[in-house]
C-alpha cells in the first residue's frame, strides 16, 4: 500500500516530521541486530556507560521525559522514588498494552525491539536495577517472537547479560508473557501478575512500586514507549530532545488514530505543537473525515478518557491542557466517530469492555460496571425505562463520586473539573467506565431519551 | 490430558531458572502446558504446582483469572474477532455475525469437528486496521467478510498451514546462553548495591 503506509508495520504511517522512536519502522528488517547497529543502535548505551549512573539519571530528568503509559508522570522523577540503600531493585517493562484504541507499543516491540532493550539497559544502569522483566501482552505473538529473537541476538553479542560491553555493568532481561487481562496494565496488578498471582491491583499507599514492588523490593515500572525514547536522549542529549515538542512536554509521541477518518494510522507527532484539528484534518496526518460525514465526537486518550467534541479540536496534543479540559491524552489512542455513530451504542460498547475487564476486587467497580452495561444494553435494545438515565448516573456516582470531569460545561454553569476524577475503588478502571456515560449523556441525552420513549424497533445485536 | 512431557519439562526448568522466585514462572508454564495439550489440563496444573512450589489451588486461581487460558478443550483454531470501539465503528460486529453463520456456532462455541472456536474479543491492538481478527493470535487486518470466510475454508481444507495450532504463542523462545547470565538469585540473596554503582555520596544516589 502506498500513501505513507508501511506494509510490514501495518498501521504505521510514515509522515514528514521528526522521528525519535519510529525511525526504523520503515526498514523491513528493523527488528534485527544487524540493521539496528547499522542505524545507530546501541550508541545511546555506549554514551550512557561513559557517564556515571547519576549523570544518566540527570540527563533523563533534564529531558522531562513524560511517561507514555497513560498517567504522563515524568520518568526522571519516578526513578527518584526508590528508597536509597534498599537492594535489589527491579525494572518491569509494561508491554501489556490493551487500552481500546491503543497500539503504539505493539509496533515498537515488533518493529524495533532492540531500541526497547537498549532503553531497558540504560534505565538499569542509571538506577542500579539488577534484573529487568519485559512483560508483553499475551495476545501479541509476533511481538513475543521479535523480542525473543532480539534478546537472543543481544545476549550473544554481549549487549545484555554479564559484563555488558566489557564493563562492570551486568543485567539480565527476561521476556515474560501475559495471558489476557486488561487490568494487568495497571502497574501494581502487573507486579502481582509477574509474581504468578491473579492480576489484581494493590492499594496505594503503601504499595507504591518504587518503594514496595516486585517481591516487596523497589521496582520501576515503565511503559514501552517511555523506555524506547532513552537511546535517542542519551545519544543526542536532553537539550536536543527539548527542541521538539513544547516546554512542558518535550519530544514526540506516537498516536494511534482510528475510526472514521480517511487515513487512520499510527503517527509520530510532536507533543504540544500539533492540535487535534491538525491531526484529524491535516494532509500530513489523517486527511479529514470520510466522505460525506462530519465529526460527531472523538475519544482523545483511549477507552478510559472522557469524550471530546468539535469545540475541543483546537486543543494541543499535550497532557496539561487536555486534562484541564476534563479529559486525558492517556496512552495516545484517538478514536474518531462521525455522524453515523449511534452514541448509545458507542457508549455501551466501551462500558461493556470495562464490565468484562473489571478484576472484581472492589465492589463499586465489579457490581457497578455490570449494572451500567445492563442498563445501557436495555436502552439500546429499546427496552429502556424512564428512570434508567438517573439510575445510570447514580451507579456512576457510586464508582466516581462528585462531578465527573467530562460533566464540566461552562455553557450550563458547570465548572471545569480537571482529570482524573475521584474514585471509590483501588484503581482507575471503575471510574473509567463512567467516562463514556457522562460524556455521552452530557452531549447526546436526547438520543438516550428517544430510545427510551420511542421504544423503536431497533435490531437487537448479539454480543 | 497430561503432565508436562520430558521435552517440555526441560523447557519448564529453563524458564524457571530465569526467575528469582519460582512462582513468577507460573504464567509462562501455563502457556507451555497449553501449547502441549491445546488447553491447560488439570494434571498439568498439578505438575506446575510442584514445579513452582505452590499448591494446585493457587495454580487454578491464577489460571482461571486470565482469558487466554482454556481449561477445557477448544478448537485447533481460536478465532478472535475484535468488536471493541474502533472495530465496531467499521464492521467488527458484522464480521462476528458472518463467522457465526459460516461456522454454525455462536461466539464462545466450538465447531463439532473441534476445528474452530469463535470468540467475541476485546481490543486486539490493531485499531487503525479495523475490522481485525486473530487466528491463534495471528493478525488479519482490514479483513473483508468474504476474505474471513476464505481464511476459514483454507484452514479447514489444509490449504493454509502457516498458523500453528492453538496454544503455541511465540515460535521463538528466549535462551540465555551458558555463562552469559548476570546471575539470577532470590531477592534476599541480592541485598548489596550493584558493583557498577559508585559508593554512595553524602547526598545519596537516586535523589
Amino acid at each position: 500500500m502506498s500513501n505513507g503506509y508501511v506494509a510490514h508495520a501495518a498501521g504505521y504511517v510514515d509522515n514528514e516530521g521528526p522521528k525519535i522512536v519510529s525511525s526504523r519502522f520503515v526498514h523491513e528488517d528493523g527488528h534485527t541486530l544487524a540493521r539496528y547497529l547499522e542505524t545507530g543502535g546501541y550508541v545511546g548505551l555506549r554514551a550512557a556507560l561513559a557517564k556515571t549512573p547519576s549523570q544518566v539519571h540527570d540527563e533523563v530528568r533534564d529531558a522531562i521525559l513524560l511517561g507514555r503509559g497513560g498517567a504522563g508522570f515524568p520518568a526522571g522523577i519516578k526513578w527518584g522514588f526508590c528508597p536509597p540503600g534498599v537492594w535489589p531493585r527491579y525494572l518491569v517493562v509494561n508491554g501489556d498494552e490493551s487500552e481500546p484504541g491503543t497500539y503504539k507499543d505493539r509496533l515498537l516491540m515488533e518493529c524495533d525491539p532492540h531500541q526497547l532493550i537498549e532503553g531497558c539497559l540504560i534505565a538499569c544502569y542509571a538506577l542500579g536495577l539488577s534484573q529487568c522483566f519485559l512483560y508483553v501482552r499475551g495476545e501479541m505473538a509476533l511481538a513475543q517472537e521479535r523480542i525473543a529473537e532480539a534478546l537472543n541476538e543481544a545476549y550473544a553479542a554481549g549487549y545484555v547479560g554479564k559484563n555488558i560491553l566489557d564493563t562492570d555493568f551486568s543485567v539480565d532481561i527476561v521476556l515474560h508473557w501475559g495471558a489476557g487481562a486488561y487490568i494487568v496494565g495497571e502497574e501494581t496488578a502487573l507486579i502481582e501478575s509477574l509474581e504468578g498471582s491473579r492480576g489484581m491491583p494493590r492499594l496505594k499507599p503503601p504499595f507504591f512500586p518504587a518503594a514496595i514492588g516486585l517481591y516487596g523490593k523497589p521496582t520501576i515500572v515503565n511503559n514501552v514507549e517511555t523506555l524506547s525514547n532513552l537511546p535517542w536522549i542519551l545519544e543526542n542529549g536532553a537539550d536536543a530532545y527539548k527542541r521538539y515538542g513544547s516546554e512542558a512536554s518535550p519530544g514526540t509521541r506516537l498516536f494511534a488514530v482510528s475510526g472514521h477518518v480517511k487515513r487512520p494510522g499510527v503517527y509520530e507527532v510532536e507533543q504540544g505543537v500539533t492540535t487535534f484539528r491538525d491531526l484529524i484534518y491535516g494532509d500530513n496526518f489523517c486527511q479529514g473525515m470520510r466522505e460525506g460525514h462530519d465529526l460527531k465526537m472523538f475519544i482523545p486518550g483511549g477507552g478510559s478518557a472522557p469524550w471530546f467534541f468539535e469545540d475541543h479540536l483546537d486543543l494541543p496534543l499535550e497532557a496539561k491542557p487536555v486534562g484541564a479540559a476534563g479529559s486525558m491524552l492517556g496512552s495516545g489512542a484517538i478514536v474518531i466517530m462521525d455522524d453515523s455513530t449511534d452514541a448509545v451504542q458507542a457508549c455501551l460498547r466501551v462500558v461493556r469492555f470495562f464490565a468484562r475487564e473489571s478484576c472484581g476486587k472492589c465492589t463499586p467497580c465489579r457490581e457497578g460496571t455490570t449494572w451500567e452495561e445492563q442498563i445501557l444494553r436495555r436502552i439500546y435494545d429499546g427496552h429502556g425505562r424512564p428512570s434508567d438515565i438517573d439510575m445510570l448516573l447514580d451507579v456512576a456516582d457510586n464508582i466516581s463520586p462528585g462531578p465527573y470531569p467530562a460533566a464540566a460545561d461552562p455553557s450550563q454553569g458547570l465548572e471545569a473539573v480537571p482529570f482524573p476524577p475521584k474514585q471509590t475503588t483501588i484503581c482507575p478502571l471503575g471510574p473509567s467506565s463512567v467516562a463514556p456515560i457522562v460524556s455521552a449523556l452530557r452531549r447526546f441525552r436526547p438520543e438516550f431519551e428517544a430510545k427510551i420513549t420511542a421504544r423503536a424497533s431497533i435490531p437487537v445485536s448479539a454480543g | 490430558m497430561a503432565r508436562l512431557n520430558a521435552e517440555n519439562l526441560a523447557t519448564a526448568n529453563e524458564i524457571l531458572s530465569r526467575y528469582p522466585v519460582k512462582k513468577s514462572a507460573m504464567i509462562p508454564l501455563l502457556h507451555l502446558a497449553q501449547e502441549q495439550d491445546g488447553y491447560v489440563a488439570d494434571d498439568a496444573m498439578a505438575h506446575i504446582a510442584e514445579l513452582c512450589d505452590v499448591t494446585p489451588a493457587e495454580v487454578v486461581g491464577t489460571c482461571s483469572f486470565y482469558e487466554m487460558f482454556k481449561r477445557h478443550e477448544v478448537g485447533t483454531y481460536l478465532v478472535n474477532v475484535c468488536t471493541n470501539i474502533s472495530c465496531m465503528l467499521l464492521g467488527g460486529e458484522e464480521l462476528l455475525h458472518r463467522l457465526e453463520d459460516k461456522l454454525g456456532i455462536k461466539h464462545g462455541g466450538t465447531t463439532e469437528d473441534k476445528m474452530f472456536t469463535l470468540e467475541d474479543y476485546e481490543c486486539l491492538a490493531a485499531c487503525t486496521e479495523a475490522p481485525c481478527m486473530q487466528v491463534n493470535y495471528r493478525y488479519f487486518h482490514r479483513i473483508e467478510l468474504d476474505e474471513a470466510e476464505k481464511v476459514i475454508d483454507d484452514l479447514r481444507s489444509g490449504a493454509r498451514t502457516d498458523i500453528p495450532p492453538h496454544g503455541t504463542l511465540g515460535k521463538v523462545r528466549q535462551h540465555i546462553p551458558t555463562g552469559r547470565s548476570a546471575g539470577i538469585v532470590p531477592p534476599e540473596q541480592a541485598n548489596e548495591a550493584p558493583v557498577w554503582l559508585p559508593a554512595p555520596t553524602p547526598e545519596g544516589e537516586g535523589s
